[in-house]
């Protein structure tokens, strides 16, 4: 049976860049030296950063775990040597931004003494999961460059995945680490293979590989003819040198045609993909117990004396591997770690060799010249043709510079895998991989700050149906209350109407009196109600919500009320005229009554203090109501005090003129006493509400908890003092009445 | 030595735009070739008038934009606009209709726009239409009559009537085979038509006398940057191939119109396919949008020359499409991987 699987498919785009890799392929891989110091990063892989778990100073044994994996998408991270805990802090690390982040420095001792430390022996007969179990604990994450945990992507449904694709592609220029590796390592390289066989439980398994690896092609060959796979499961693909036919998409539309659909990932269509050196190291870890400590790196580039592969343990800084190559400090223009499509430049030769470091490029300047400058885009399409996802480049490109995000999203600038190949082809030298990383981060921004906004929305949507359904009930509560009071009231009047056998014109008079204050209060009551519509009007205009028709109908039906009220006191008012010609010496009718006007002082301070609460809230908020409601509360101060005046005057002229202080006495204790119910109620609902809002904001965790807590604690001394007020009144009363 | 620190990719193809427009301007030197064996020397004068008005007109340009003049001269673009322009007029084009057709081609055309790569209409084919509409009768009468058929020019000649006058020119002047049949064909069967010296001695397998070299010539050229990679195949065979639909649909009997072979061999319908209509600045950019922009030239190519009141068409045709051209590209965008379908249109608001 045929080692070779033929059909391959081809994908679209691509470019044929010089590949430079036999420079490094001159030699067989050599052992890095153990370098003075390793600096090992804690974010090697994608996903969580590990957690140191040593201490500094801390004695630490070959393979023994300095970082612990936090979660399922993270890897372990183990000493490549014994030593000493030299160091964890922040050190620059192998990042296209220079950044630094937390690392770990070993010392090593020179003794490169394992910790204890065992292989699975009979690897191909244990059960999926130890397997599984063993490559996690190993901090194997994908060695093909992007560093993703392989146990994550290995912990697909096996029931799924029909096909295991290992990459061995390396399309990138000069990097020929995979390349080495198979051509040294082939066996074990099948080995681990047959291991993510056991695991994953395929019906295929495809090597991809680019035809400009013969040597490589042939080893594979042998060893698996020799390997244990009975099945005849592994297959090798010969793929078409074209970079990026390595690239994880690009590799899967060779070999099965298929697509990787936008936003999934491979095993939605069955297909798990790891790298060939991931490969190795996953056997190395469960044949041989040895975690993830070493990887093969290209050093190349014309400043290199000797470019060749190196076994390097992980940490190892890149200014103490560069010398082993014979790297020209004078020749070297431009040092970079990855291929020369993707990778990125170092400007800090001490930044360490990391999991997914397959190569170190130090070019001269006649190798990779300065970048010409930019021309114009004539819009060749030359990058539409060498676009492996099938974008156009050169829209992309005009979008970009426009700060065009509609039409950036339009054309799918997130499917962009910043390959390289359309600057690479680009006659005009634009660095138009450079505006796709500029477009991407200005449409993930727009997005973070569109889903912020949505969310302010939400909330405060949500808040304003609260307010109005308090409101309504605030409302509902008071006219309950009004309405009990008016019959109340009415009752009493009836009573000694009834009792002194006045006429009934007298009766009819007395009857319009309380019905005027009524009718007052009504009126007040809709005003306020329209002011209160007009306000929320506006504010539903100024933020163009859709309830402003309902605001608008509400502003008219108070209207209307208050017309209504208007025109009812109006003819009371006329009832009452003729009502004092025949009984003039009902004072409960006259407007300047000192008790009249102490209704109307304590109805002025009320709605002052309401002005006062939703002032307060406003500039809470930071609304812009802020100064009409100080306006507002400014009427309502001139108000106040006009009516205490006005109080004052009255009652202390009633006092100079009380001649009948006996029968005056009696009722006011009483009503004074109803007034502090009343007063106690309302600082009871005041503190029901403060605490409901307060529960409220605890819940949504909102900043103004603080201040709500002393706005209760307030509310609440103010009951304490209402209801000493009342108890005081009641004991006057019965003093009085006794 | 401090090392540069710039993001990916750090390899690129060596070349640049310059060197596209060098391309360009090689593949044209064959039909340049042809027309100068068959018309004389008037094309060579126009086109060295044209490239140095053009170069003048781009620096003063360059200059009041305070652009990089050397820079932006080193592109080619505005050679190369010159020429396809000197090509597309007759060979005794007075001097000064060339001067005004490169100047507004440059000025107006290209650096008005924001200059190379910001120009909706092809410059050259702006410039073309402008005199070939202002100044109709120089540019319908200063063909030559193709060699054979009259004396051959001299250079002297040929100098004097572009830039002093036109005394003796209609001794050498005659009407396109295009033309000639177009107007012809109302009155006259194929085969009396075919016995004008424009289509060849008499019993000779020509189609119209030195045009299908000349249109050969320019299609070799074509071959040859489609085989540099220059462009794509898209819109040339898009383009003969519906002129050439069109031709045969509208125009089977030879005695009621233009046949297919001189629409495709005669005029400029080569240069048009190679050289003018895959201008890719002003053309569709999307595999599927320069099929339709090459199949919409192609086609008003033959609605103009049949129907319309001009013998030729590609500048005509080539600005209809260039206006169409963004707006194909809205439609034509192709299918993204991992993508179930192509996107199409504008951005929808969600």
């Amino acid at each position: 049976m045929s080692l070779m699987h033929t059909q391959i498919f081809d994908f679209k785009g691509g470019v044929h860049p010089a590949e430079n890799k036999q420079q490094s392929t001159e030699l067989p891989i050599a052992c890095a030296p153990m370098p003075s110091k390793l600096v090992l990063p804690i974010a090697q892989h994608i996903g969580a950063p590990a957690e140191p778990t040593v201490t500094l100073g801390q004695q630490v044994l070959k393979g023994q775990v300095i970082a612990e994996a936090q979660g399922f998408v993270s890897a372990n991270l183990h000493a490549p040597t014994s030593g000493t805990v030299s160091a964890i802090e922040l050190r620059a690390i192998p990042h296209q931004s220079g950044m630094s982040d937390w690392c770990i420095e070993i010392t090593p001792d020179g003794q490169d003494q394992w910790i204890e430390h065992a292989g699975i022996v009979d690897f191909l007969d244990v059960e999926p999961s130890v397997l599984l179990e063993r490559i996690q604990q190993s901090g194997i994450s994908g060695l093909g460059g992007a560093g993703f945990p392989s146990h994550v992507k290995l912990a697909a449904d096996p029931a799924k995945i029909d096909t295991l694709i290992i990459n061995a592609a390396e399309c990138e220029p000069y990097i020929t680490a995979d390349d080495v590796l198979m051509r040294e390592r082939a066996a074990e390289i099948i080995q681990g293979i047959e291991i993510l066989l056991r695991i994953v439980n395929p019906k295929q398994c495809l090597i991809g590989i680019e035809d400009n690896k013969p040597e490589a092609i042939e080893a594979l060959t042998k060893a698996i003819q020799v390997s244990r796979d009975d099945t005849h499961l592994i297959k090798l693909a010969v793929v078409p040198t074209k970079y990026p036919s390595g690239g994880e998409k690009q590799l899967i539309n060779l070999l099965t045609g298929q697509e990787v659909p936008v936003g999934g990932i491979p095993a939605d269509i069955g297909i798990v993909c790891q790298n060939v050196g991931t490969a190795y190291a996953i056997y190395h870890a469960v044949a041989k117990g040895e975690p993830l400590i070493s990887r093969i790196t290209t050093v190349t580039g014309a400043a290199c004396a000797q470019p060749r592969n190196y076994e390097v343990l992980l940490g190892t800084p890149v200014s103490e591997l560069l010398p082993l190559a014979g790297v020209d400090h004078n020749q070297m223009n431009r040092l970079i770690m990855g291929g020369p499509m993707m990778g990125f430049t170092l400007n800090n030769e001490e930044v360490p060799v990391v999991k997914t470091t397959n190569c170190l490029i130090a070019a001269s300047r006649n190798e990779l010249p300065d970048p010409a400058a930019e021309q114009a885009c004539i819009r060749c399409g030359m990058c539409v043709e060498a676009c492996p996802a099938q974008l156009l480049p050169q829209q992309l490109y005009w979008y970009a510079k426009s700060d065009n995000l509609e039409q950036l999203e339009t054309h799918n600038l997130m499917d962009c895998i910043e390959c390289g190949a359309c600057a690479f082809v680009c006659p005009s030298n634009i660095p138009l991989v450079q505006y796709y990383r500029y477009g991407k981060g200005e449409l993930n921004q727009a997005r973070a700050d569109k889903q912020k906004s949505d969310r302010a929305k939400e909330r405060f949507e949500a808040r304003l149906a609260r307010q109005e359904r308090e409101a309504a009930e605030k409302e509902a509560k008071r006219k309950a209350r009004a309405e009990a009071a008016a019959k109340k009231q009415a009752e009493k009047k009836a009573a000694p109407a009834t009792a002194t056998g006045t006429s009934a014109d007298a009766a009819q008079a007395n009857a319009a009196q309380p019905d005027m204050a009524l009718l007052q209060k009504k009126l007040d009551a809709a005003k306020l109600a329209i002011e209160k519509s007009k306000e929320k009007l506006a504010a539903a205009e100024a933020e163009g919500s859709d309830k402003v028709e309902a605001f608008k109908l509400a502003v008219e039906k108070s209207t209307q009320k208050m017309k209504d009220a208007a025109k009812a006191i109006a003819e009371a008012k006329k009832a009452a005229k003729a009502a004092p010609a025949a009984n003039g010496a009902s004072d409960k009718g006259d407007p300047n009554s000192p008790e009249r006007l102490k209704n109307k002082l304590e109805l002025a301070e009320a709605r002052l203090k309401a002005a006062q609460d939703r002032l307060a809230e406003a500039e809470q908020q930071g609304s812009d109501k802020v100064d009409a409601l100080k306006t507002a509360v400014e009427k309502q101060q001139e108000r106040v005090s006009e009516a205490k005046a006005a109080y004052e005057q009255a009652s202390s002229s009633a006092s100079n003129s009380a001649s009948t202080p006996a029968s005056r006495v009696e009722p006011e204790p009483v009503s004074d006493l109803a007034a502090f119910e009343q007063k106690v109620l309302a600082a009871q609902t005041r503190v029901d509400k403060a605490q409901e809002r307060l529960a409220m904001a605890q819940e949504q965790n909102l900043d103004t908890v603080a201040a709500l807590q002393t706005g209760l604690e307030k509310q609440l001394a103010k009951l304490a003092e209402a209801k000493a007020a009342l108890e005081q009144a009641q004991a006057g009363a019965q003093e009085v009445k006794s | 030595m401090k090392l540069l620190n710039i993001s990916s990719p750090h390899l690129t193809r060596p070349g640049n735009t310059g060197g596209v427009m060098q391309q360009v301007i090689l593949a044209m030197i064959p039909g340049i070739a042809a027309l100068t064996y068959y018309f004389g020397v008037g094309h060579l004068i126009q086109i060295a008038l044209a490239i140095t008005v053009a170069l003048i007109a781009e620096a003063a340009v360059l200059y009041v934009r305070r652009k990089p003049i050397g820079f932006f001269l080193k592109d080619y673009s505005a050679v190369v606009t010159a020429i396809l322009l000197a090509l597309a007029l007759p060979p005794l084009t007075p001097w000064w209709v060339t001067t005004v057709a490169v100047l507004f081609a440059i000025v107006v055309a290209k650096h008005l726009y924001g200059g190379l790569g910001q120009n909706p209409f092809n410059p050259a084919m702006i410039g073309f239409a402008l005199v070939l509409i202002s100044f109709p009768i120089p540019m319908t009468t200063s063909w030559t009559a193709p060699a054979d058929l009259a004396a051959s020019l001299s250079v002297g000649d040929a100098l004097s009537m572009i830039f002093f006058g036109r005394e003796q020119i209609d001794a050498f002047t005659m009407a396109t085979p295009l033309d000639y049949y177009k107007h012809q064909v109302a009155v006259q069967t194929a085969d009396e038509i075919l016995l004008n010296p424009i289509f060849g001695p008499a019993e000779s397998s020509h189609i119209a006398l030195g045009w299908e070299w000349i249109n050969l010539a320019f299609l070799a050229g074509g071959l040859y940057l489609l085989w540099r990679k220059i462009f794509t195949w898209h819109i040339p065979v898009s383009y003969l191939g519906a002129l050439f639909v069109c031709a045969i649909l509208f125009g089977w009997d030879a005695d009621t119109a233009v046949p297919a072979s001189l629409h495709l061999l005669a005029g400029a319908t080569m240069l048009g396919a190679f050289f003018i209509a895959t201008d890719p600045v002003t053309a569709s950019t999307t595999p599927l949008g320069k099929l339709i922009y090459g199949a919409g030239i192609g086609i008003f190519i033959y609605v103009i020359r049949a129907w319309g009141s001009y013998p030729d068409a590609v500048a005509f045709a080539v600005l209809l499409m260039n206006f169409a051209a963004p707006f194909i590209d809205q439609y034509t965008q192709p299918r993204t991987y991992g993508h179930a379908k192509a996107k199409r249109g504008l951005a929808s608001k969600d």
